[in-house]
């Protein structure tokens, strides 16, 4: 059971990512990201990682694709135009692609972790908040801090760049 | 059965694809999408680990979770720092095709 | 003083001597000279002491340079008959000299430093005589070297002075470096410096009689340098632009034969050589003879007929070495030459006195009555040089001519070719000189040198006589008494007497200049023209290479080569930066693929 949801899931989610790259309007691009993460929290949920997979949604799916739908509204992007295709750039960027995909296969083969199943779990189906939280704020507090910080300075920074004129 | 290279494999994949995105793409903002497929494929394989380390109480890695929250984090900060980059540029060139913002060059 | 210690007393006495002038009396001019002429009477007095006690013949050692089973290089003193005969020689005419210059160098402004560099000169010379191996010989031929740059450049202030010193040194160690090369290949052989030694391992050179040929021409070359051989001749000519004590001392009686006696010293191994090396010895010295003689006949400065003769006549000694069968035969003519040679420059010197500094001699004239004593030791100077009968030089020069008869027919008639020139300049000079009328006024008001100069003269003109009698030649040397074929006789006294007539031909009359003009000769054969040029080409030909080097290879490859290769990486690497974005994306991607591959799978 798990197996099927897992292909059905990776599939949609590999599909809507190819749609991103595809895509020629940017708002289609855009909903496309949408579904990718929707189906991204599916499998966070499928590997039993429950706050996770709502953060996921809450943050990405919601926030951040909300605020590209925004931008892109904001700039009111066309569809965008064929222009011509740059042989070398396009040779360059598939001998990358090619080249780390073969590295990854090769990387999975050899790896003796990758062809072991999960280990069973003590108890399934369980809200995993508490835990989460419990190593976040116990073992990693300061970086936590920190985030927070980085988060205000974030803020200033948008709101400096977004000025008519940098005085 | 499901193993941890199921998860890997489509997370390199995702990858890829968010790669893919940032090479071939000249929209700014489709490669902006692709660095976030890229960061997500990153998130998918750190969860797939944490699944796959279970600590001797029974349970997940949560390390590896607590991780990916602070990479989501940072994203969205990045995102929207980004997003207002492209928003400034955009006020001064009118323009979002990235075969033009070509003045940082020898 | 225990007599074990004489010979080391008679080499370091003289430099002891130079260091004190030097360094405690530099400017006390009588001081120094005394104390020049007490040295050298004192090596004098303990060489004759010396000759005399034949019981006396030891080699004594101090090691300098010991490396344990590789090589060690003593300090050490030979006396065998040949060291001592010379020793005699040199001691003897040295201290005489000393005292002449105490007269012809009355009012020099540099008197310590020439009493000095006698001293030198006089150290190293001894060194070279007593030396019983090759390297301390060699060092010793390089010290006489010097003393002679010093002496020769005493008048260092005129630029022609300091020119002919540093020519002298120069052409000199071109002929030293041939002799290195010839000591160390001899070291080779037979794993030995030391004179004995090499004459003992002679077995294993004359297996190889080409690298035996080789090295005995290589130490040859010393000789052609420090005895004035052709083709390096051209620096004893202009050697005599030092004062004529000097030239007296150095370039006629003993620094020059030292060439002669360093080719005594290894005779035996000469003889084991194969014929070819005495031939080209033996053709050296003759061409050298007869060139010399050709260049002396036309020579208008005094001391350079008295220079060119000295060439001849070493030529002679060289020639003597190469045809007769003991070194004797050329030492003995070394011996007769140092005195009447020696004689005639101090005599010549006291001519220029007279004249005050005046050296040509179409300037001199009628001084037969206004300096008799000085006229009389050049006449028997003369005599001796050109070979008259019973005159010493007589039966040193016959027997290298009758040695040279049974060798080689054309060097016999070469070298009787050399006695009528020899004969034709040296009569030549002394028409001009002492006959006819003054030409010029310091010629009218000559009168005789004071007798510290003319007592050495007189009694230098005493061996110039006696020293080639038999009785008294058997007291120095072991010669060989061959049957002289009449031939010779005959040849050298025709070449005598038809020198002398034709000099008196031309010149007994005393005409006011010379009626003959050979350019060629006048000129020297152009050999020094040919050198300069050579020198010139050579000189201009490697600073032409230096500059195109120094221009196109280092400033041009090295330096701007350099600059320019870290401008064009830069350049090149200038073209990474496209300012397009996803180039650079690219340019990541790939490396970071490279560096996985790397990690991960090596």
């Amino acid at each position: 059971m798990l197996t099927i949801l897992f292909w059905v899931i990776s599939a949609v989610m590999l599909a809507s990512a190819v749609c991103v790259v595809a895509f020629r309007n940017p708002v289609n691009s855009a909903m496309s990201l949408v579904v990718s993460f929707l189906a991204l929290a599916a499998l966070f949920v499928t590997l039993d990682a429950y706050f996770i997979g709502i953060i996921q949604i809450l943050v990405y799916a919601g926030a951040v694709m909300v605020l590209f739908l925004f931008i892109i509204m904001l700039l009111d992007l066309k569809a965008e135009a064929r222009r011509s295709l740059n042989i070398a750039a396009l040779t360059g960027g598939l001998a990358v692609l090619g080249g780390f995909v073969v590295l990854l296969i090769q990387v999975i083969k050899t790896l003796p972790a990758a062809q072991q199943n999960f280990p069973a779990l003590a108890r399934t189906g369980y809200s995993d908040v508490a835990d989460v939280g419990m190593t976040l704020f116990s073992g990693y507090n300061l970086p936590f801090q920190v985030i927070g910080v980085l988060l205000l300075v974030a803020t200033v920074g948008v709101v400096i760049l977004s000025r008519r004129s940098l005085r | 059965m499901l193993t941890l290279g199921h998860y890997l494999l489509v997370s390199g994949l995702l990858f890829s694809i968010g790669l893919a995105g940032v090479l071939l793409r000249r929209n700014l903002l489709i490669i902006f999408m692709g660095l976030e497929l890229m960061l997500n494929a990153a998130n998918l394989s750190l969860v797939a680990f944490a699944r796959h380390g279970v600590t001797t109480l029974g349970l997940p890695d949560y390390n590896a979770q607590v991780l990916v929250f602070f990479i989501i984090t940072v994203a969205a900060a990045e995102v929207a720092v980004g997003l207002a980059i492209i928003v400034a540029l955009y006020r001064l060139r009118q323009t979002t095709h990235v075969e033009d913002l070509d003045k940082m060059k020898f | 003083m225990n007599p074990q210690l004489y010979p080391w007393v008679i080499l370091f006495a003289p430099l002891v001597a130079a260091a004190v002038i030097l360094f405690l009396l530099p400017r006390r001019n009588v001081a120094a000279g005394w104390i020049g002429v007490l040295t050298s009477a004192l090596t004098c007095l303990l060489s004759w002491k010396v000759f005399l006690d034949p019981s006396l013949s030891v080699t004594a050692q101090i090691p300098w340079i010991e490396v344990p089973g590789v090589f060690s290089v003593p300090i050490g003193v030979i006396l065998d008959d040949l060291s001592r005969v010379m020793l005699v020689v040199v001691t003897t005419i040295a201290t005489l000299v000393f005292i002449y210059s105490a007269g012809y160098m009355r009012g020099d402004e540099g008197i310590p430093r020439y009493y000095a560099s006698l001293c030198l000169f006089l150290f190293s010379m001894l060194g070279i005589v007593l030396a019983d191996n090759f390297v301390m010989m060699f060092i010793f031929w390089e010290l006489v070297g010097v003393s002679s740059y010093l002496l020769i450049g005493h008048y260092f202030r005129k630029d022609s002075a300091a020119d002919a010193a540093k020519q002298a040194f120069t052409v000199n160690r071109v002929g030293d470096f041939g002799f290195m090369l010839g000591i160390l290949m001899l070291w080779l052989a037979t794993g030995s410096i030391m004179f004995a030694g090499i004459e003992q391992n002679l077995s294993a050179l004359t297996l190889h009689p080409g690298y035996l040929t080789a090295a005995c021409l290589l130490v040859f070359c010393g000789t052609i340098g420090k005895s004035a051989q052709m083709p390096l001749h051209v620096w004893l000519p202009n050697s005599m632009e030092g004062p004529t004590p000097v030239s007296s001392l150095l370039h006629a009686a003993t620094m020059v034969a030292a060439g002669v006696y360093m080719l005594a010293r290894i005779f035996p191994v000469l003889l084991a050589a194969p014929e070819i090396t005495r031939e080209v010895i033996m053709w050296i010295g003759a061409i050298t003879c007869f060139a010399a003689g050709l260049m002396a006949t036309q020579q208008d400065d005094i001391k350079r007929i008295l220079a060119y003769s000295t060439i001849s006549q070493l030529g002679y000694m060289v020639v003597g070495i190469a045809v007769a069968p003991a070194g004797d035969v050329a030492m003995f003519h070394l011996f007769t030459h140092a005195f009447f040679k020696c004689m005639l420059f101090l005599c010549a010197g006291s001519v220029i006195i007279a004249l005050h500094h005046e050296q040509d001699i179409w300037k001199m004239g009628g001084l037969l009555g206004r300096m008799p004593l000085t006229a009389l030791c050049v006449v028997v100077g003369t005599l001796a040089l050109t070979g008259t009968p019973w005159f010493s030089g007589y039966y040193s020069k016959d027997l290298i001519v009758a040695y040279a008869h049974g060798a080689n027919s054309a060097v016999f008639w070469i070298t009787a070719g050399a006695a009528l020139l020899t004969s034709f300049y040296m009569f030549r000079l002394f028409f001009v000189v002492f006959m006819g009328k003054p030409r010029s006024d310091h010629a009218e008001h000559a009168h005789q040198s004071p007798p510290v100069m003319t007592i050495p003269l007189l009694l230098l003109a005493i061996p110039s006589l006696a020293a080639g009698y038999p009785f008294i030649a058997k007291h120095f040397f072991d010669l060989p008494h061959p049957e002289i074929p009449h031939i010779v006789h005959y040849a050298l006294l025709a070449a005598l007497i038809a020198g002398f007539i034709l000099a008196a031909a031309l010149y007994a009359r005393g005409p006011l200049k010379d009626p003959v003009r050979i350019p060629l000769f006048a000129n020297r054969l152009y050999i020094d023209n040919f050198y300069n040029w050579l020198v010139a080409r050579v000189q201009g030909g490697l600073a032409v290479l230096g500059s195109w080097f120094d221009r196109w290879i280092i400033d041009g490859l090295v330096v701007t080569g350099a600059a320019r290769t870290v401008w064009a990486t830069g350049y090149v690497l200038r073209l990474l930066q496209l300012g397009n974005l996803q180039a650079y994306a690219f340019f990541f991607g790939a490396g970071v693929l490279v560096l996985l591959y790397f990690l991960i799978f090596r």
